[in-house]
């Protein structure tokens, strides 16, 4: 790569300049006619033209029209951030309610909602999505490619969740949020004891949240099996691509069970059907198998990219690879398979038969062992490693004491005895807390940390994240532990109050302190966040001298991710390859949008795959399916009449125009 | 490199013999033509733009899409069968559905697979009039699908908001219908494409893919159809 | 306001006894597993060599295979799933035990489940022994109790800590637990379910007698509703009657029979008001009956405009009633 810091600022320059004046250097240096392929180094008159070829137009326009996986999936990030703000927002309020025996800042009406808006909101519009999120911003770069396989379906899913995350708050305004709880129990969430549209707006959520998040989950799978790079066999795949692959996977078999769910809990509200009727043949319990069907799976959606984020975090710091890496892969499909074998605990106090919820105590503790494995090959990998103690690695180790801890809770409740007794109490607040923030939301942080250099080029301030972190940690347990001690101490969940004479006015308020420091730590991350965007230290290609292909590409990447596809030759592709092997593909075109199609196994070339290009009609069709829902909810015949605009959409967004057929033309070689 | 690239626009058509060979090459390896190795790079020029079948990212658009819709079909079938099971008599307050339009359905859907394997061939021999052809038969085939699929709703006997037993089978029915209209629409679209030139051969792959969702709404015809007509005769 | 008992740790009957055991064993196993694998990664932070730059990294181990380290990592996992299926068994040993409580001679209780209080109904082989009251049960000591839980609504859950797990109440299925208390005591019982705006206040007192005061107790339950003594007490029934009292709640013995609401025949034995929400003292009722949603917003029980001494006649009244 010759003259590549002359370029590398070059590049940056050119992504800077106007569209017009790039068509005039890009013309000026490639010849009329010419065909410009990729292969050469980032110098190169090839990466010139890649840059014009993959740049989004500007303004509102290219905003709204792209299928950059990188801007993407930013945006499912960022704002799943937001909301995530937002909903711990709501739980400092409940906090703060709880503090003190008989409070008044909340009455139960507004409880209900924050309860449930927390809940749901943490759950589907936060933590699935941000997860997805970095899937689709770092598996194409994980994997060698440009972009996803399906990028204007990724594009049309943000926008679909973005509309169902505003109208579940928007109904939050105006006092029509969901009140039943994240899981919204029928018959309370039913057209009898269901009053108003409340749960009309929490169905609707569930709708457009889980379409969403199959569509990225559909995008996200084929990726990963079918465009990786020459050379990236599935025995050399990196683990956070294995864990989103499992995810993915899993989300294509649970997630219709919810939207099954909520779907006949809507017709029973709007067409008055009798699903969940008991007077006219209908069962209560369907719902809860149903929609506990998706939702044990669904917390795996949420842990199992964590541990990816681990799988990689780890070696970085502990400069070595992964002990233990087919153990780990294996245990993650075993996770995924037996995590759908566990929904009964759930419902461990219902009238179902007593040895049929024995199985799911067994299975319940079995599922722990997979996740021991990974845990004590990571804890051999640190322990035979050379430590570069980092705030990555500092959020990661948190894990072991969490998620851990959240892990032995987890087996308590998962024994049915034990489990009519805490079930439904703080107990399981405490739990579920602990595993979800040990497993997903602390490796989530570890994974800003680790990857903004990526995203931004530029580093997170280290003594600012530090500072986050203990605050974080420390507020963390302050807040959770004594909950623990509230559940055996016989306090339920969701009440906005309760009695002097119960005696949980302590440990409450010890908690409500706790959440107060979480909080000041959240604060702290956005003062470092907005901060080093704009001042941190310049990260360069690879700061952390990891080994996944992202770090093989500039920070942040260019719109065209490499300037040649990489072939890779051993399991850590930056640390070390295997002697006589190519380094790289050439022969694509730079002048259109070109990928390669591998095979599954081996990953060998295949197919040249020509990316769809930019365009607006995602953006328009994910707008005329959040009216037809809507139109749908207020009547009937909405749901007919309000399939035509997206009918139309869907057609336009398909329809290839004839310049696109041109191109293809030119390039096309047939198989 | 690669010549005779730029500028050229191939017909499209092939004849008979030289669409097998192609198709008897295609399976024979994984990568019908390998990448080529210059010093450190591997050249993929020549490897050909799209493909069929396992090599088309559709295929497995399609796939994943067929087993969210699959997944459905089957909760719903669980559903149904819950609810009978704490029902003491189903169908409640109701007959059993007519056999005579379910069965002409599925009688209709059976044979619909001829025109649709015939469109899936043409599509991968890049066979255009045959391709027109069969797609038109395919889609005339659907739509008395449709058709007959009213006819099987009014043959019910029994209202969506009678009972339990009434919501889940026109639901389960609905949603086989919502499979039915939407690959309809697909077929009809691509049809309007395939009928208006210019035609890249991607287009052939698209409309492989969508004959093989065709299976798919074929196939989950089949257990909805016994539980729907079946099920309350057991 | 009384507390009663209600921690999960300190069982005061047979079932909760049961489920304490397994607590003694889940606890410190798994205290000491996740004490063991923090020890482990402090060790392994504290062994490891640190480095304060980037180094190159250490790449032998992608083609020589790591042993001993696997023979560790197989130990330990062959030493949790042990663990784990010690757990199992205890499990479902006392799974069994829950299972297997002597039914001989047990009380049968009906118990409803409404939005957001208690009907208990005592049930009796002898139709004329049966009788309903609300929100608070009496139980014998060292006598098996039989519950059969209904949900009349929306789904609630039935749980005293003290005395046993908890079960639902569903609408459309009907199950039962069983419980003995065998300690005296007052135990307190709360919804376990979320079950709408006063989910929070939707208590039920399990009072634990011995035998002698039980029959004493429920012998009072199942007579009528003791007569007016006083002038205002007459006021105070007729009043009761006259107004909207009587469209939702019952006094057997009176023509008030509404289904609706708790069962007011012996309401001042009780010993809270609204399912928990107020204790039953003269002053707390008054202002209860003026204004329930000041109390517990969002019951079913509307506001009542009584002028003082009509509201002074008919808590008179129903503080006669024990």
């Amino acid at each position: 790569m010759n003259s590549s810091t002359g370029s590398l600022r070059g590049i940056f320059r050119f992504s800077r300049r106007p569209q017009h004046a790039l068509r005039e250097q890009a013309d000026a240096v490639v010849g009329r006619g010419e065909e410009v392929l990729d292969g050469a180094g980032f110098g190169s008159k090839a990466a010139l033209a890649l840059e014009r070829t993959w740049q989004d137009k500007r303004g509102v326009v290219g905003w709204l029209e792209t299928n950059d996986h990188k801007r993407i999936g930013k945006r499912f990030v960022v704002t799943a951030f937001l909301f995530f703000c937002a909903a711990g927002i709501l739980s400092a309020i409940m906090r703060t309610q709880l503090a003190f025996p008989d409070n008044d800042v909340v009455g139960p009406d507004l409880y209900d909602q924050l309860f449930t808006m927390h809940g749901t909101t943490m759950m589907f519009v936060f933590a699935v999505p941000i997860m997805q999120g970095m899937g689709v911003y770092l598996v194409p770069l994980m994997v060698g490619t440009r972009n996803t396989a399906f990028p204007r379906m990724t594009a049309c899913a943000y926008w679909l969740y973005l509309l169902g995350g505003l109208t579940l708050w928007i109904g939050f305004a105006i006092n029509t949020g969901a009140d039943a709880g994240w899981f919204a129990y029928v018959p309370l969430a039913g057209p009898d004891y269901g009053i108003g549209k409340r749960a009309d707006v929490w169905n609707n959520l569930i709708n457009l949240t889980e379409a969403m998040g199959l569509m990225v989950a559909v995008d996200l799978a084929t990726v990963i099996l079918k465009m990786r790079a020459p050379g990236m066999s599935l025995r050399r795949m990196p683990i956070f691509a294995w864990s989103i692959l499992v995810t993915s996977v899993m989300i294509i078999f649970a997630m219709p069970s919810v939207m099954l769910a909520a779907n006949l809990a809507q017709f029973d509200r709007t067409f008055g059907t009798h699903f969940f009727n008991p007077a006219e043949g209908g069962d209560v319990l369907v719902w809860q198998h149903l929609f506990w069907f998706f939702g044990h799976p669904e917390v795996y959606f949420i842990f199992i990219p964590g541990l990816g984020f681990i799988s990689t975090i780890i070696p970085t710091f502990a400069r070595r690879p992964l002990f233990g890496h087919t153990a780990i892969v294996l245990s993650m499909i075993a996770t995924g398979f037996l995590a759908f074998g566990l929904w009964v605990h759930h419902m461990f106090a219902t009238n179902l038969p007593e040895v049929g919820k024995s199985f799911f105590t067994a299975m319940s503790f079995m599922i722990a062992i997979p996740t021991a494995v990974q845990i004590f090959c990571w804890i051999a990998t640190l322990w035979t490693g050379r430590l570069h103690l980092r705030v990555p690695l500092l959020f990661v180790l948190a894990f072991f004491v969490i998620f851990v801890l959240g892990g032995a809770t987890g087996i308590m409740v998962g024994s049915v005895p034990f489990d009519l007794q805490v079930h439904d109490t703080y107990f399981v607040v405490a739990h579920l807390h602990y595993v979800l923030f040990g497993g997903a939301v602390f490796p989530l942080f570890a994974a800003f940390y680790y990857w903004f250099p990526k995203f931004t080029g530029r580093m997170l301030d280290e003594r600012l994240g530090r500072w986050q972190f203990w605050l974080f940690f420390i507020g963390f347990n302050v807040t959770f532990f004594p909950m623990h001690l509230l559940g055996l101490d016989g306090m339920p969940r969701r009440i906005y109050t309760y009695g002097a004479e119960t005696g949980w006015g302590t440990l409450n308020l010890i908690a409500t302190i706790g959440a107060a420091i979480i909080a000041a730590s959240v604060v702290i991350f956005i003062v470092n966040f907005a901060r080093s965007l704009v001042k941190g230290a310049l990260a360069g290609d690879n700061p952390w001298g990891a080994a996944t292909l992202e770090w093989g590409t500039h920070s942040p990447p260019p719109a065209f991710n490499f300037v040649a596809v990489p072939v890779v030759a051993s399991r850590e592709p930056l640390w070390a390859r295997e002697a006589d092997e190519p380094t790289h593909v050439s022969g694509l075109s730079a002048q259109t949008r070109e990928g390669l199609v591998t095979t599954v196994l081996d990953a060998l070339p295949d197919v040249r795959y020509s990316y769809p290009s930019p365009t607006i009609w995602p953006a328009v069709a994910a707008v005329t399916v959040v009216v037809w829902l809507f139109w749908s909810n207020i009547t009937p015949s909405g749901m007919w009449y309000g399939l035509i605009p997206p009918a139309i959409a869907f057609t336009l967004w398909y329809w290839p125009s004839r310049k696109e057929t041109a191109e293809e033309l030119l390039l096309q070689r047939r198989p | 490199m690669s010549n005779g690239r730029a500028g050229a626009v191939h017909a499209i058509e092939a004849s008979p013999n030289a669409a097998k060979a192609m198709r008897r090459k295609r399976e024979a390896t994984p990568a019908s033509v390998p990448a080529i190795r210059r010093g450190d790079a591997l050249d993929v020029a020549d490897l050909p733009s799209y493909g069929f079948g396992t090599r088309s990212l559709m295929w497995w658009g399609t796939l994943g899409m067929s087993a969210i819709e699959g997944m459905g079909f089957a909760l719903m079938i669980i559903v149904y069968f819950d609810l009978k099971s704490v029902s003491a008599i189903w169908p409640n307050e109701a007959p059993p559905p007519d056999l005579l339009w379910g069965s002409v359905n599925m009688a209709l859907a059976c044979l619909s697979v001829i025109p649709n394997l015939l469109a899936n061939k043409a599509a991968d021999d890049q066979d255009l009039r045959k391709v027109r052809l069969w797609l038109v038969v395919v889609i005339v085939a659907s739509l008395a699908l449709l058709g007959v699929r009213w006819l099987e709703f009014h043959s019910l006997h029994v209202r969506w908001d009678a009972s339990a037993y009434g919501s889940a089978v026109w639901t389960l029915l609905g949603l086989h219908t919502f499979n039915l209209v939407t690959n309809i629409a697909d077929f009809i679209v691509i049809a309007a494409v395939v009928f208006t030139a210019p035609l890249d051969g991607k287009r052939f792959v698209d409309v492989s893919e969508n004959a093989g969702y065709w299976w798919f709404i074929v196939l989950s015809w089949i257990p909805v159809y016994a539980v729907v007509y079946w099920g309350p005769r057991f | 306001m009384i507390g009663g008992m209600h921690d999960v740790q300190v069982p005061a009957g047979a079932q909760a006894h049961a489920i304490a055991g397994v607590w003694h064993w889940l606890l410190p196993i798994c205290t000491f597993v996740f004490v063991a694998i923090v020890v482990a990664m402090l060790v392994a932070l504290w062994r490891a060599p640190w480095l304060r730059e980037t180094a190159a990294p250490d790449v032998s181990s992608l083609w020589a295979p790591e042993p001993k380290i696997a023979r560790t990592v197989w130990a330990a996992v062959i030493a949790s799933t042990l663990l784990l299926l010690v757990l199992l068994a205890v499990s479902v040993f006392t799974d069994r035990a829950l299972a297997r409580l002597p039914l001989a001679n047990a009380l049968h209780v009906q118990l409803t489940g409404y939005q957001w209080w208690w009907e208990a109904r005592y049930d009796d082989p002898d139709p004329s022994r049966i009788f309903t009251t609300a929100n608070e049960l009496h139980v014998p000591v060292g006598r098996p109790v039989i519950v059969t839980l209904v949900g009349a609504d929306v789904i609630h859950s039935f749980w005293v800590p003290s005395l046993h797990g908890k079960k639902d109440l569903i609408p459309g299925r009907t199950q039962t637990i069983s419980f003995r208390a065998d300690r005296p005591g007052v135990y307190r019982g709360t919804c376990a379910e979320y079950c709408g705006y006063q989910h929070a206040h939707m208590v039920l007192y399990v009072v634990a007698d011995a035998p002698d005061d039980y029959a004493q107790w429920a012998q009072r339950q199942r007579a009528p509703a003791r007569p007016p003594a006083t002038a205002e007490e007459r006021r105070g029934r007729d009043l009761f009657l006259r107004r909207s009292c009587a469209m939702c709640h019952a006094i057997d013995g009176t023509p008030a029979q509404g289904q609706h609401a708790p069962n007011l025949t012996h309401v001042a034995g009780r010993m809270t008001i609204g399912a928990g929400t107020l204790e039953n003292t003269a002053a707390r009722r008054a202002a209860w009956i003026l204004d329930p949603q000041q109390f517990k917003p969002g019951a079913n029980m509307p506001p009542e405009n009584l002028p003082p001494d009509e509201l002074a006649a008919i808590n008179a009244y129903l503080g006669s009633l024990q």
